[in-house]
């Protein structure tokens, strides 16, 4: 079993992990950090989207051993003792989640979105939602949460 | 009132945006064993043997069991909605002698990982004899078709008429005639989190907790009591306070749900199977396709004098209940006045993963049946749609208006309350439907394919038996509401804390709302049909009005003061507003509540402050709404360009504005799934062939178009709150609009629409047909 080292969260951790273990089931199983949710496994609904070195991936298609080195980032790194982040309060204004089970993947894409260039108009805040899929709401709610972080950096 | 009809904050927020969910699998079960199955990989086949004992052997396996390993829990799972005509085959939770639908499980692993569940499953050998299949209604009855079920006589489930009038006589002597045949496609429920079941045993007390992803607790509950021939009270069904969508597949009663917790009793241990998307596809139950002959009969002027619709219902391999097929046949005459109504159904067994509700239920289908005519009327009389519509209306001033059929509650098709055509005149108003007119006509004439589509409908929701609602005050000085219901992401901690604040008086932060426990509350029937905020929810207002009166008259008791006296400031029952008269919740429960072990009671305190309520509606309420589109359609490629979509919707009273928004547009977007991109296919040999989101298209961010959504609210005289349903109404007429707005664009071409999801391939074709003549 290999070996990693990978910083999660801003935490280091030193795990042996099977060759065939995915990030996914790494950081739910593994660290319990069950707010990274699998929808789909195969990388079409971005519900199990976390950022590695600043990209936003899939961790359903990536394996923990890949990971070695890495800086990870998940849903639970976004909230500090002050309270919700920014992102995670638009969501909570414009009701951007009713089941809130792709919400994590969601808010996990559009960070890494807005670390790159700010979100200004609705068909770009549209872009950037696509990789993610949502059942619930129906994304309006998304769109005006995206905008409304975007234009609050 | 001040919180009922207001947009609060949702408590469920916080946790859900942090990642502190609870859904099922991240429940912390300590020991847990985890659970994979075996599906068939035919659509019908008899099993021969199986041979597991490769995979008792593989590493990390602790037990597998084959149906026929288990013969004590083979019994059959029983259709929700039955009728005595119905030919059921018994649905088996894991049937050890014949198959019927690719994705039926076969055996279950039971292992230290699901990796190594997995593992095993392929070195499971099955041998199967390969039987015919029928994937389609058509197929299903067809001359000489294979039968779905070895043994049966044909493929036809139950064969049921409606009729008020006389369709027939009035059809042959109507001044105009005209008949449609459409079809829409099966479609998915697609919560983004599949199901799931873990169970727990305790030898100790002969207990099993089930934790289960479903709707409805209490019917998981009753089932599995009979199956298990166990008491009630013996099983505990537990709806995790988290769960990632419903939208009615979760609603249903499936085999993994017996079969997991039966492991484990069986090996004393806890067990877990999570649903993963490709077995969700083959394995969770579907809906919609349907196949409608519809003929209407009508006058010069576009009154319609008669309607006859003859419908082909995809029961799939087993009926899980006529819910869906009954909806639809009341669901036909939407809003308009026919005096002559004629259904008749053909529920048929195909070899396709079974079919129950999916949001909307049996409602789109009949409403694009009806609407696709309504066009079709207007085209023949060249009269405008919206007019032909205005002419069929049921006027404000009918209700309740009774249609002259049977609604599937089993009372007459009744609705309610509502306002037909301020509904309509006020979405057509928003669309700009005039200017719309005109602008079609330019574009027409620069040969641009414009079109604008209309669908109105009238949604039966808040449907009995009951709901109840148990209201304590805690030993902690907080107020306890328990439902029966079990929310999916609608926000029941929120909106059933909003009502109780109301009949309470008191502030919502001393509030606390817990749902779908059987162990909480004894009865309850669950969360499907747009039901629970008019039939829980007038439970929780009835029982926190009693709880009132309880806190009120302990607390005066304890004061020696007049009740009337009293009122509510923070969690403290005030006299007068002076502070030093006054009580907080804490004090009253540890005077009724707590008591003093072996001390009297003061005088004319009632002990134990807990109230119940349960709510039986007389009958459904009828929601009701009108969408309307306006569509580019370019003929060459058949893409479709939704320019313009406006919603009016009237669910009654609203508790919570921005919560039913939510509902409306999430709805919305499903409808805009199934009229232009969902389509589970299946080949002729019932093979399933878009199994993943990569070959079944889910909308994102960018197909679902910018909507504007108003509200009317005509308030239901039958509950209290004057409350309807709100989950399904932006699915159900969804794929009508479009449809109609699509064949409107197309008109210069006269391209017929039949057929929903609307896709680029269908519109081709349609053009090609019709430019082919």
């Amino acid at each position: 079993m290999p070996e990693i080292s990978v910083t999660v969260n801003g935490e280091p951790h030193e795990e042996a992990v099977d060759d065939r273990l995915t990030l996914a089931d790494f950081l739910r199983e593994r660290l319990r950090l069950t707010g990274t949710h699998l929808g789909c496994e195969h990388g079409v609904c971005g519900a199990c989207t976390v950022i590695v070195d600043g990209a936003a991936v899939r961790s359903c298609l990536m394996l923990a051993a890949q990971a070695d080195g890495a800086e990870v980032e998940t849903v639970e790194s976004l909230a500090d003792d002050h309270g919700l982040n920014p992102l995670q309060e638009a969501f909570k204004k414009h009701h951007a989640l009713q089941c809130g089970f792709c919400t994590p993947g969601f808010l996990m894409s559009v960070t890494a979105a807005l670390r790159e260039e700010p979100i200004e108009d609705a068909d770009q805040a549209r872009d950037v939602l696509s990789g993610n899929i949502c059942r619930c709401t129906g994304y309006r709610g998304l769109v005006q949460a995206v905008l409304d972080a975007g234009a609050a950096k | 009132m001040t919180m009922i009809g207001k947009s609060v904050d949702r408590r469920e927020d916080d946790r859900l945006l942090t990642g502190k969910g609870r859904y099922l699998d991240d429940l912390e079960l300590p020991g847990t064993l985890h659970a994979a199955f075996l599906r068939s990989p035919h659509a019908h086949a008899r099993i021969l043997a199986v041979d597991a004992a490769a995979a008792r052997q593989a590493p990390g396996v602790v037990a597998v069991f084959s149906g026929a390993d288990l013969p004590e829990i083979q019994k059959p799972l029983a259709p929700k909605v039955m009728h005595p005509k119905l030919k059921d085959f018994p649905r088996l939770p894991m049937p050890p002698e014949e198959v019927h639908y690719v994705g039926e499980p076969v055996a279950i692993v039971v292992a230290e990982s699901r990796y190594l569940a997995e593992d095993a499953l392929e070195l499971i050998e099955v041998d199967y004899e390969t039987l015919p299949a029928v994937a389609s209604t058509a197929a299903a009855l067809a001359e000489n078709a294979p039968l779905a079920h070895s043994g049966a006589d044909d493929n036809i489930a139950v064969t049921l008429v409606q009729r008020s009038g006389n369709t027939d006589e009035v059809l042959k002597s109507a001044p105009h005639t005209l008949s449609g045949e459409f079809f829409v496609m099966r479609g998915g429920g697609h919560s983004m989190e599949p199901r799931a079941v873990a169970a727990r045993f305790e030898p100790a007390t002969g207990q099993v907790t089930i934790w289960d992803t479903t709707q409805s607790p209490h019917y998981a509950r009753q089932q599995l009591s009979v199956i298990y021939e166990m008491a009630e009270d013996d099983i505990r069904v537990i709806a995790p306070a988290d769960v990632g969508g419903g939208f009615g597949p979760k609603a249903q009663f499936y085999g993994e749900e017996v079969v997991v917790p039966w492991v484990a009793i069986k090996l004393g241990r806890t067990v877990k199977w999570v649903e993963d998307r490709q077995e969700n596809f083959v394995s969770t139950m579907m809906e919609r396709s349907q196949t409608h002959r519809i003929e209407v009969g009508f006058d010069d002027d576009g009154h319609l004098l008669a309607v006859r619709d003859y419908i082909e219902h995809d029961q799939g391999a087993y009926c899980a209940g006529l819910q869906v097929p009954s909806i639809t046949t009341s669901t036909v005459p939407g809003p308009y006045r026919i005096p002559n109504i004629h259904t008749e159904l053909y529920a048929c067994y195909t070899n396709m993963v079974p079919t129950s509700s999916v949001r909307g239920a049996g409602r789109p289908q009949a409403v694009f049946a009806m609407e696709r005519m309504m066009d079709r009327v207007a085209e023949y009389l060249e009269l405008d749609p919206a007019e032909v519509r205005r002419r069929n209306l049921i006027q404000a001033d009918e209700f309740p208006y009774r249609v002259g059929i049977m609604f599937r509650d089993g009372s007459p098709l009744t609705y309610d309350s509502g306002n037909f055509p301020k509904l309509l005149e006020g979405t057509l108003e928003r669309l700009g439907y005039e200017e719309a007119r005109a602008r079609q006509e330019r574009a027409r004439a620069e040969g641009r394919y414009v079109g604008i589509g209309i669908a109105v409908y009238v949604e039966g929701c808040g449907l009995g038996p009951y709901e109840g609602a148990k209201v304590r005050l805690t030993n902690q000085g907080k107020i306890l509401v328990t439902l029966a219901a079990a929310g999916q992401g609608q926000g029941y901690e929120t909106v059933y804390a909003q009502i109780a604040a109301d009949a309470l008086g008191l502030d919502m932060e001393h509030i606390e709302v817990a749902t779908g426990d059987t162990s909480r509350i004894p009865f309850g029937q669950g969360t499907f049909a747009s039901r629970i905020t008019a039939t829980a929810g007038p439970a929780v207002f009835d029982a926190a009005l009693q709880m009132r009166e309880r806190l009120v008259d302990t607390a005066a008791q304890l004061l020696g003061c007049d009740p009337a006296g009293l009122s509510f400031s923070g969690d403290r029952a005030t006299l007068d507003g002076d502070p030093e008269k006054s009580m907080s919740l804490l004090d009253i429960a540890r005077v009724a509540n707590i008591g003093k072990h072996g001390i009297t009671l003061p005088v004319g305190i009632k002990p134990g402050i807990e109230t119940v309520s349960y709510f039986a509606p007389e009958r459904a309420a009828y929601a009701s709404g009108a969408h309307a589109a306006i569509v580019e359609v370019d003929p060459d490629t058949g893409a479709i360009d939704v320019q313009n979509y406006v919603i009016g919707h009237d669910c009654g009273n609203v508790i919570n504005p921005r919560l039913v928004d939510g509902q409306v547009l999430g709805g919305f977007a499903h409808g805009i799934g199934n009229a232009m991109y969902e389509e589970p296919f299946y080949d002729a040999e019932g093979q399933p062939q878009a199994a993943s989101y990569l070959d079944y298209s889910l909308v994102s961010a960018t197909e679902v178009p910018p909507v504007e959504l108003f509200h009317m609210h005509t308030p239901s005289p039958l509950n209290p709150l004057g409350v309807k349903g709100a989950g399904e109404g932006g699915t159900i007429p969804a794929p009508a609009a479009i449809a109609n707005a699509v064949e409107d664009a197309l008109r210069p071409l006269r391209a017929r629409i039949d057929r929903a999801p609307v896709t680029p391939a269908r519109i081709s074709d349609a053009v090609y047909s019709a430019v082919k003549g």
